[in-house]
């Protein structure tokens, strides 16, 4: 399969995860690499090419630091502007049919802080559910995400170079179409971990 | 000599007393000129002057109000209104004829004395009523369309008439040799030399029929093809010479030239140099003619009105005062009960109708010239025509006080239908663009991008040959010049792009546009850091460094180069931008105007601090608050503690 990484850091030069990830991404042959920030410095996102690169792609992947259980501020205004009524979702918006949307997300907080106990208050699932839905109005198959957690205390060495690998062997697996969506869904969260269940 | 430089004088300082006084008292420039010439005239008759010698000089402020007239128009404008020209025209004169003449006939005239008079009185004022609509600002209204599009069929109208005219000569005055006060000497091309007494050079005297119309034919031609063919070379010659008064010489030319022309074939040379006018009217040097021969249609014109004033025989209205009087109102209402009926037909409203109808009641300068022709071809005897002209003269003389009634009474009572039209003049609030260059042409271009249609003004010959190829219209000229940025519409404009070169012109223009014209918005080209002080001074809204902007991209380009991420790249131009910026802010309290800010120690020395000062800053601010913001995103501290919230890294 065909396989999109629209990668997005405002901070890029700072972020040791995400740079280890990106380095990862651009070692796998044939999958196309979009740095968000880089392309559109000034955020002038360009709809028509966008939309020809999501047409000629079958998976379409948004890596990017959780913040504010959201995504940086380019990747919204991505959705806002090439996720077009006709072109997406609504009358005639059917060009993304049956596509697969997912998402490498790197969170600074450990995984105990997410959940009804821990100091973010919800599921990651669940603060993620926007990504979600916005898969599903544009008839899209939303794929568990990729996660690291505490990605802050993580450094070459200490943890970052198996998420890395792991997120190496995920693409792979996707552009090979080896994975299981039915075993990833039940997951809900994907991590270098737990990818043995999922590849096929 | 003596006499001439006195009679100058007398004439110029009674306008320059007159005219001031009379707008003072809102009278209008036109009752001032006039109410000049009354008064001047003992001093006039004491000089022996030929009064109406000098008025038929004047009357060529009519020809080159005719001219700038027809600048306004373009030939498309032009067919647009065809209808109401002929319509409105049309039955005017014709209905304004038929009423006069048989109120005439009843009164017990001769059927052609009557109608005579007629067409002397059915004609109005160009020259005091377009003076007027244009001080008042009411061209665009459409009472001030619907009144031009009647002057205008008026001055065609002549032409028929002079031609009719000779037709109505009454047997009786034949060989009588009859000249009326002053129509003796009198040449000003209306007739074409049709015997006054006066040797006059004519291309169609004596020849047959067939031969009159091709010349006239021809020379209606050659008015098209000197306007769009000979101008635009000629003009960009006397362009390239860089000198004001060859250009002004060359304009002047122009319009004596067709007019010379018209005069010479037997036509009207009100209506050649109007053509003239609307051939040029899409030309890029529109506005440059329009600036240089208004202050002669002013300076003529206001002689004419004056000559008006100066030749009111006095005595001959003293003996025949109710008469006159009695047949000036009546003519009055007449043409006014005929205009009042045109604007029922036509759907004029409100204060259109009042506009229209008191407007154009009078009778006008072109009555003056038919009333010479009458009696040199024998239509009319010479006691009728004195009395005709002491009527014209008198209601031209009341045509200001109608306007004054109209601006008292009936604009004030129909003030807000006046707004609810505010949108028709719109098109009429332009932005000016000065230079176009480099600069101004890409603010040009982005202006049009949005639908706006700019005028383009530009000193620059060459450039201008240029950017025509290009199918822009730029107009030449002097934007500097206060009449050219009148002729380009500074009264009503909204914004004023100054994109010229030159410090001085540039802050030049500013002050002036800034403090005459408070309302326009004036976004200004700086040279150089100084440049942006001066222009501060000088009253600019928005100050932008010419080269600036281009800089930081360029230095946002190395950073990219160097291997920095684009949207860091991004950020640190901004940040450098703004850091800039606060240093110019900063720095002007030292500034001092006309001082280069390298001979001035004190700005030096402040300079150098912030700067330290600043660096001093970004460089020990790699984290924490207040960096992100000039700076982007940048990492919490590392050193996480687990029950302290975190975004993502």
């Amino acid at each position: 399969m065909r396989v999109l990484v629209y990668q997005a850091h405002p901070g890029a030069q700072h972020s040791m995860a995400n740079k280890a990830m990106n380095a990862a991404t651009q070692s796998v042959e044939g999958i196309e690499f979009v740095d968000l920030y880089a392309k559109y410095p000034r955020f002038d996102i360009d709809v028509a090419a966008e939309q020809e690169r999501l047409l000629r792609s079958d998976v379409i992947l948004f890596q990017y630091p959780l913040f504010w259980y959201s995504t940086p501020s380019i990747i919204k205004e991505w959705q806002d502007l090439v996720l077009e009524h006709g072109f997406a979702y609504g009358t005639g918006g059917d060009k993304l049919a049956g596509k697969i949307w997912s998402m490498g997300i790197t969170c600074g907080a450990p995984e105990d802080a997410y959940g009804a106990n821990g100091y973010n208050g919800f599921a990651l699932r669940t603060l993620l559910t926007p990504m979600e839905q916005t898969a599903r109005l544009c008839h899209m198959q939303f794929l568990s995400p990729y996660v690291l957690y505490g990605a802050l205390a993580k450094r070459e060495g200490h943890g970052l170079s198996p998420h890395a690998e792991g997120w190496r062997r995920w693409l792979v697996a996707l552009r090979d179409d080896q994975v299981s969506f039915e075993a990833t869904n039940a997951l809900g969260v994907v991590q270098a971990e737990n990818l043995n269940e999922v590849i096929q | 000599m003596t006499s001439f430089l006195l009679l100058a004088t007398v004439i110029l300082i009674a306008g320059v007393i007159a005219v001031p006084l009379a707008s003072k008292l809102g009278l209008g420039s036109v009752l001032g000129y006039l109410l000049a010439g009354i008064a001047i005239s003992p001093i006039l008759h004491w000089l022996d002057v030929d009064i109406i010698q000098v008025q038929h000089f004047a009357e060529f402020g009519v020809v080159m109000m005719l001219f700038l007239v027809g600048l306004e128009l373009d030939p498309k404008m032009l067919w647009a209104m065809r209808r109401r020209l002929l319509g409105l025209g049309g039955l005017q004169v014709g209905l304004s004829i038929a009423l006069i003449a048989a109120i005439a006939m009843l009164l017990g005239l001769q059927p052609t004395v009557a109608l005579a008079l007629g067409m002397v009185f059915a004609l109005s004022s160009t020259a005091i009523v377009l003076q007027t609509l244009n001080e008042k600002g009411l061209m665009q209204a459409q009472g001030g369309k619907s009144s031009f599009q009647v002057l205008l069929f008026q001055d065609i109208a002549v032409i028929p008439m002079l031609a009719l005219l000779p037709l109505l000569a009454l047997p009786e005055l034949a060989g009588l040799g009859a000249d009326v006060a002053h129509g003796g000497g009198h040449d000003d091309g209306h007739e074409g030399g049709h015997g006054d007494g006066h040797a006059a050079i004519s291309l169609v005297d004596g020849r047959p029929s067939w031969q009159v119309g091709l010349i006239t034919l021809a020379a209606i031609g050659s008015i098209g093809v000197i306007g769009s063919f000979l101008t635009r070379p000629l003009f960009r010659f006397v362009a390239l010479a860089n000198l004001r008064e060859v250009f002004v010489a060359t304009a002047l030319a122009l319009v004596i030239g067709i007019a010379l022309l018209m005069s010479l074939v037997g036509l009207s040379p009100a209506l050649g140099t109007f053509l003239a006018g609307v051939v040029l009217a899409n030309s890029e040097y529109r506005h440059e003619l329009e600036s240089d021969i208004d202050p002669f249609r002013g300076l003529l014109l206001g002689l004419f009105f004056m000559t008006v004033g100066a030749a009111i025989n006095f005595s001959l209205l003293a003996e025949n005062l109710w008469m006159v009087v009695g047949i000036t109102l009546g003519v009055m209402l007449i043409k006014a009960f005929v205009l009042y009926i045109l604007t029922l037909l036509f759907r004029l409203q409100g204060a259109d109708r009042w506009l229209f109808t008191l407007g154009l009641a009078q009778a006008g300068e072109f009555g003056f010239v038919l009333l010479s022709f009458t009696v040199a071809n024998n239509v009319l005897p010479q006691e009728i025509a004195q009395i005709a002209l002491l009527v014209v003269t008198l209601s031209m003389l009341l045509t200001p006080a109608l306007f004054i009634f109209y601006d008292r009474v009936v604009a004030s009572k129909f003030a807000h239908d006046q707004e609810a039209e505010a949108d028709e003049i719109d098109h009429s609030s332009p932005i000016i663009v000065v230079g176009y260059g480099r600069f101004g042409g890409v603010v040009a271009r982005m202006l049009r991008q949005i639908g706006e249609q700019p005028v383009l003004v530009d000193y620059s010959a060459t450039q201008l040959e240029m950017v025509r190829r290009f199918g822009t219209k730029v107009f030449f000229g002097d934007g500097t010049r206060p009449d050219m940025l009148h002729a380009a519409g500074i009264d009503d404009a909204k914004m004023l792009v100054v994109a010229i070169d030159g410090k001085e012109q540039i802050t030049h223009l500013v002050e002036y546009v800034s403090r005459h014209h408070p309302h326009v918005h004036i976004v200004a080209r700086a040279v150089d850091r100084e440049h942006v002080y001066d222009l501060y001074q000088a009253g600019a809204n928005d100050i932008v460094r010419e080269t600036f902007d281009s800089a930081v991209r360029a230095g946002r380009s190395a950073y990219e180069a160097l291997g920095i991420h684009p949207y860091q790249a991004e950020r640190l131009a901004r940040r450098f931008t703004k850091a800039d910026r606060k240093l110019l802010v900063d720095t002007a309290s030292v500034h001092k105007p006309g001082v280069r800010a390298g001979d001035n120690p004190e700005f030096v020395a402040l300079a150098r601090e912030l700067n330290e000062q600043m660096e001093e800053e970004l460089r020990n601010a790699s984290t924490g608050f207040g960096v992100q913001a000039s700076d982007g995103w940048v990492p919490p501290p590392a050193n996480l503690k687990t029950d302290e919230p975190e975004q993502g890294r």
